[in-house]
């Protein structure tokens, strides 16, 4: 909660980051010294696949693009992990549990 | 009155074709009578479900998009729930999001149009102008 608050402060046009690379002490690096120690700390600034491909429409019927960012368990997979921005995010959460309700993605696949 | 629906439903696999064509055309008289439009009907097939629905793994998808108000998707979905083959249903409103689409649609070429000559002009700048706005 208080990386965020930072994070929003900071604002130097860090569309995806959650964290601002280099405060402190520590080397402006990749995934070197993560914060938690968690090793997802910034690894090869991925960009959103929708802003690239300029894919504006995520439609629930199209499977195969949603499918991608479903995990095998069937949640959806945070954005930290796709690299996906937030307005994106936002309706890829819609289309895929529009999607599941109409039976064309799992609520839960083989349950992890 | 001219909000635009997709109503999208399951009808269980073991149905037969004459039967499905009286329902769909059912369906498209209520709209028609109630003072709406049916765009289109897509018949997408059997697929396999995700999940079991009341003990059915497969099912017959039928995408119905239709113009009209919300009264008359109100007496649709009364319809559907009431008739026994069809075991799932879902109605999203669409024309809030093509209209989003087709305002993107036209900045874009608007974009296009007010630099097409000198193209490696443009290309620089609209890369120039592209990186701001994704980052």
């Amino acid at each position: 909660m208080a990386e965020e608050t930072r994070s929003t402060f900071s604002s130097s046009g860090e569309r995806g980051g959650d964290r601002p690379p280099s405060r402190g002490p520590r080397p402006a690096g990749g995934p070197g010294g993560g914060r938690e120690g968690g090793r997802k700390y910034f690894r090869r600034k991925k960009v959103c696949k929708f802003c690239v491909e300029k894919i504006e429409a995520i439609n629930y019927k199209d499977v195969r693009l949603l499918a991608q960012f479903v995990a095998e368990s069937g949640k959806i997979v945070p954005r930290r992990l796709t690299g996906v921005c937030t307005p994106h995010q936002r309706r890829l959460s819609t289309a895929i549990k529009q999607a599941r309700n109409i039976a064309l993605l799992p609520f839960a696949g083989r349950a992890s | 009155m001219n909000r635009t629906y997709e109503l999208m439903f399951i009808v269980r696999p073991d149905m037969v074709e004459e039967e499905l064509d009286k329902l769909i055309s059912t369906l498209e008289s209520q709209v028609t009578s109630s003072g709406g439009a049916v765009k289109s009907v897509e018949r997408m097939g059997k697929r396999r479900l995700a999940y079991t629905v009341r003990r059915f793994h497969d099912g017959m998808y039928i995408l119905l998009t239709a113009e009209g108000s919300g009264a008359l998707i109100h007496e649709l979905e009364r319809r559907l729930r009431v008739t026994e083959p069809v075991i799932k249903f879902l109605t999203v409103r669409v024309d809030e999001e093509q209209k989003r689409l087709d305002k993107i649609k036209q900045i874009r070429e608007s974009r296009k149009k007010k630099a097409p000559p000198a193209p490696a002009e443009t290309s620089a700048d609209a890369g120039g102008e592209a990186a701001p706005v994704t980052a």
